[in-house]
């Protein structure tokens, strides 16, 4: 599988990352170097093979269901680009 | 008497402990080295105050007779990637210029708690994501390393822990953090001559660490020797309720347990190891490994570990893909910077902020992480990549039936220039071709410092151990270590 110009851009949307013309056409030979060196693993035979989930085992912990932090209003805010009436503000979404 | 900038943890503690200086003596020694190495560009903030703050502590409980932490007047280098109270932490990133963190990580709790002092938060490679840390947004940290050649070839420390690696070696901090995601405690720590540790996944909380790889990021100390390393992990690891795969087990007391009679071990060779084009050097190197830990006592076979020339690409996959997801909340709108062009609305600004945020590395692995996790790719890429990693990690189950510890060189090649591998994002993963494989089976493991090649630079040699099973590690390291009588240091230039 390789990519072209208009899947690298599809990806760079998806990625939310702005692409210009020319950082495409970069970008498709060097994402295509990259995707056929890791393609080789479609020759291990995996056809009996569980996925990896956890490396050491390790259950997931539930813990009681109650409040455990909070009240840190103004620090969550602290670092925001922009915060508002003790929001983080951002631009027009709805018209 | 040695200067104290030549000590590390164990000498500064018995330093301390006699009374031969004082933790605030250690602290402005410290203080004053890192600021005289600003042309190594390795610390990106210095904080003498908390170093001092934490050193006067420990004087005044030395005086009031109370029993002192592990890591008791040592001030110590942060690697960025470690949120720090109060303290602005980037990641090596402009996407997050200017977030000051309103919470310390774990790890960097422990550790104060323990007695230690921060000296300032060490440059790397952008979100952890390079071998050279040539990839930091503000600039390459230089090696305190150069070659026998009577050049001046700024050389790279490795990484992505390059900051760390060049503090360490240079003696400007005693020791410092390190994280390791695929080989970034190990290969730096090897590319200047020092000790690095990796612990078992889950040993070290991942709570307040920036995440790059969610289910390989591990912090681990870098420092002088084994008996150092041994020492801070002591103080950094440990069971925390807010790391949701944090291990629920006590922490070991590593430093007490050394013991460098391997008596009983036996060290297993993987033959997958001896790639092509390795340097004679190090090959060299691997067969004085072989004999020192015979020397120790341990007996060695060679085992076989089919999967690993799959490793890198299965890391070279999985390891994007989690970046990709977990660097999403770099928005614009919750911290670090946000880009708005005139009249963008909101999908707009996530697409500027990021483009103008991210460096070129971090965007092709988030690239890389969104296609392999796309529709109609998912499965032949991904699924696939997990696939193999639980092959990688049955391997190293196998070879548990035949020995208990393995040896390898720590990375294929000694440091290269500034510049040297940068061009080409292939060559410089497979830098990691020796660590990733037991990156992806979360196990211990220790590059310890063991010869130089030719052109003068350190070469490591690497022991990876058997889940939890990091006193073996050590005492393995501890074995190398002693035989391999490392003694050599950069001069100083800087």
């Amino acid at each position: 599988m390789s990519v072209d110009k208009e899947t690298v851009k599809k990806i760079a949307s998806l990625s939310r990352i702005a692409v210009t013309e020319a950082e495409t056409d970069a970008l498709v030979p060097e994402l295509n170097n990259i995707l056929g060196w890791v393609e080789q693993l479609g020759e291990v035979d995996c056809s009996k093979v569980e996925p990896m989930t956890a490396v050491i085992p390790n259950k997931l912990r539930l813990r009681d269901d109650v409040v455990s932090d909070g009240n840190v209003r103004d620090k969550v805010l602290a670092n925001a680009p922009v915060a508002d009436h003790g929001f983080f503000a951002v631009p027009k979404v709805i018209e | 008497m040695a200067e104290i900038f030549e000590l590390g943890i164990a000498g500064i503690r018995s330093g301390i402990a006699s009374g031969d200086f004082t933790a605030k003596e250690v602290a402005e020694t410290f203080i004053a080295r890192v600021s005289a190495a600003k042309s190594l560009n390795a610390v990106l903030v210095e904080t003498p105050d908390h170093a001092l703050a934490a050193a006067e502590a420990t004087d005044k409980a030395k005086a009031a007779g109370k029993t002192l932490g592990k890591m008791a007047g040592v001030p110590i280098g942060m690697k960025d990637l470690f949120c720090t109270e109060g303290v602005a932490t980037t990641a090596g990133s402009l996407i997050l210029e200017g977030f000051t963190p309103q919470y310390e990580s774990t790890v960097s709790s422990n550790l104060f708690k323990a007695g230690a002092g921060m000296l300032g938060k060490l440059n790397m490679d952008q979100f952890a994501m390079g071998s050279s840390n040539e990839t930091s947004a503000f600039g390459n940290v230089i090696s305190p390393w150069r070659r026998n050649d009577g050049g001046n070839t700024d050389l790279a420390p490795g990484g992505s822990s390059g900051g760390s690696a060049a503090v360490v070696s240079g003696r400007i901090c005693p020791a410092a953090t390190g994280t390791d995601t695929g080989g970034s405690i190990r290969q730096p720590a090897a590319f200047v001559g020092i000790t690095g540790f990796k612990p078992t996944y889950g040993r070290c909380s991942r709570w307040g660490t920036i995440a790059f790889a969610s289910s390989l990021d591990q912090a681990g100390p870098m420092a002088h020797d084994v008996r150092d390393c041994a020492i801070m992990l002591e103080s950094m690891a440990g069971f925390d309720p807010k790391d949701s795969t944090s291990l629920e087990l006590p922490v070991p007391e590593w430093e007490a347990g050394l013991k460098s009679d391997l008596a009983g071990k036996r060290i297993g060779i993987p033959k997958e190891y001896r790639v092509d084009n390795m340097p004679p050097e190090i090959d060299a190197l691997w067969q004085k490994g072989i004999e020192w830990l015979k020397d120790a006592g341990a007996k060695i076979v060679e085992v076989s570990l089919p999967h690993t020339k799959y490793a890198l690409p299965a890391y070279y996959i999985i390891a994007p893909a989690e970046a990709s997801s977990n660097l999403a909340r770099y928005d614009g709108v919750r911290y670090g910077m946000r880009d708005l062009p005139d009249g963008a609305g909101l999908q707009d600004m996530y697409a500027a902020t990021r483009e103008a945020g991210f460096g070129p590395e971090v965007k092709r692995r988030i690239m890389i992480g969104t296609y392999v996790l796309s529709a109609g790719y998912y499965d032949a890429y991904y699924t696939q990549a997990q696939k193999v990693r639980t092959l990688i990690s049955q391997d190293f189950d196998k070879a548990w039936e035949s020995c208990d510890l393995l040896l390898t060189p720590t990375a294929p090649s000694a440091a290269f220039g500034l510049g040297e591998k940068s061009d080409d994002p292939l060559a410089m993963y497979l830098n990691d071709v020796f660590t990733v494989p037991s990156s992806l089976a979360g196990l211990p493991a220790i590059s310890v410092p063991a010869g130089l090649d030719g052109q003068g630079l350190p070469l490591g040699l690497q022991i990876i151990g058997k889940a939890l099973d990091e006193q073996s590690v050590f005492n393995a390291g501890l074995a190398l270590e002693e035989r391999a009588g490392f003694v050599a240091k950069p001069e100083q230039w800087w």
